[in-house]
């Protein structure tokens, strides 16, 4: 990994090591290494520094909710807004447990499009109502319920086209 | 025996989040909203029929009449008005009516000038 200024330059090893940290970030050094072919101190080390430059975030758990009981329904809403206000209210947004992911987004118009999980269509309701709607340079709503999850992965190195096993690839 | 809030106190403006934000269904507002019983009055006259529908039926005017405006016999008319099973334009008029009747009922009973 090499540093250049505010970012990071990684190599075909650290891009690796990141795939198989997605896939499993359970598994031990020495597991990494062996399947890389390079040593689990190596490993070690090029983690470690990752981690401290901030490029690994954070490592977490991924809850099955229905297999604990917990019933919720997703929605996207679009929130439409005062040019002026957009950036408060997605702050704002941000701060709600409710809101997963809020992103500021411009189209025909600047809105907000935030992620949004409840219990039932009541409590999405009433979150909307009570917490979105009164907020100064609010326009108007939009809310998609989800009705069926296709796919929800997050950000995989298979997609740098930066990287040199992508760079080498045939698409 | 409860007791009822004054006049003033129904018809007083209120504070952003004791507004009532105007949807068309689940989590769509429409960007309206009225922050006095007098501008919820106005307000049924021009927003779309749907977004009454949706509120009547949901019992949201009634739940906001009793528990923010603290008008309960007021929040009795509105059921009333709900038992009857009424849309469009005609539960347009006959909300309008109700509202209207009780707004001008509780300025009659004011006993100083209200800021409007």
């Amino acid at each position: 990994m090499k540093i250049k200024g505010r970012s990071a330059a990684l190599d075909d090893l650290d891009w690796r090591i990141l795939e198989l940290l997605q896939e499993n970030a359970k598994q031990t050094y020495t597991k990494i290494g062996h399947l890389l072919g390079v040593a689990h101190s190596t490993v070690y080390d090029r983690i470690k520094r990752m981690e401290e430059y901030g490029i690994i975030k954070k490592y977490g758990a991924v809850i099955d909710l229905e297999k604990v009981g917990i019933k919720s329904i997703t929605a996207f809403v679009t929130v439409y807004t005062d040019p002026k206000e957009s950036g408060n209210i997605a702050e704002k947004l941000a701060e709600f447990n409710e809101v997963l992911e809020a992103f500021t987004s411009f189209s025909e118009e600047l809105v907000i499009i935030a992620k949004v999980v409840a219990g039932d269509q009541g409590q999405l309701h009433s979150f909307i109502a009570q917490s979105i709607a009164p907020l100064p340079g609010v326009l108007r709503i939009r809310t998609s319920i989800v009705t069926r999850k296709y796919k929800e992965e997050p950000f995989r190195t298979g997609l740098n086209y930066n990287s040199p096993r992508k760079r080498g690839r045939r698409v | 025996m409860s007791v009822s809030p004054s006049p003033s106190r129904i018809l007083r403006n209120l504070l952003r989040n004791e507004a009532f934000y105007f949807f068309t269904s689940i989590g769509n507002y429409t960007g309206q909203h009225a922050d006095s019983l007098r501008e919820f009055m106005q307000k049924i006259g021009e927003i779309d029929v749907k977004s009454l529908e949706f509120h009547l039926y949901r019992e949201d005017f009634e739940k906001w009449i009793a528990q923010t405006l603290g008008d309960a016999r007021f929040a009795a008319e509105i059921r009333n008005l709900r038992s009857r099973k009424v849309a469009g334009n005609l539960l347009r008029e006959q909300l309008y009516n109700v509202v209207s009747r009780r707004y001008r009922e509780l300025r009659g009973k004011m006993s100083f000038k209200v800021i409007t």
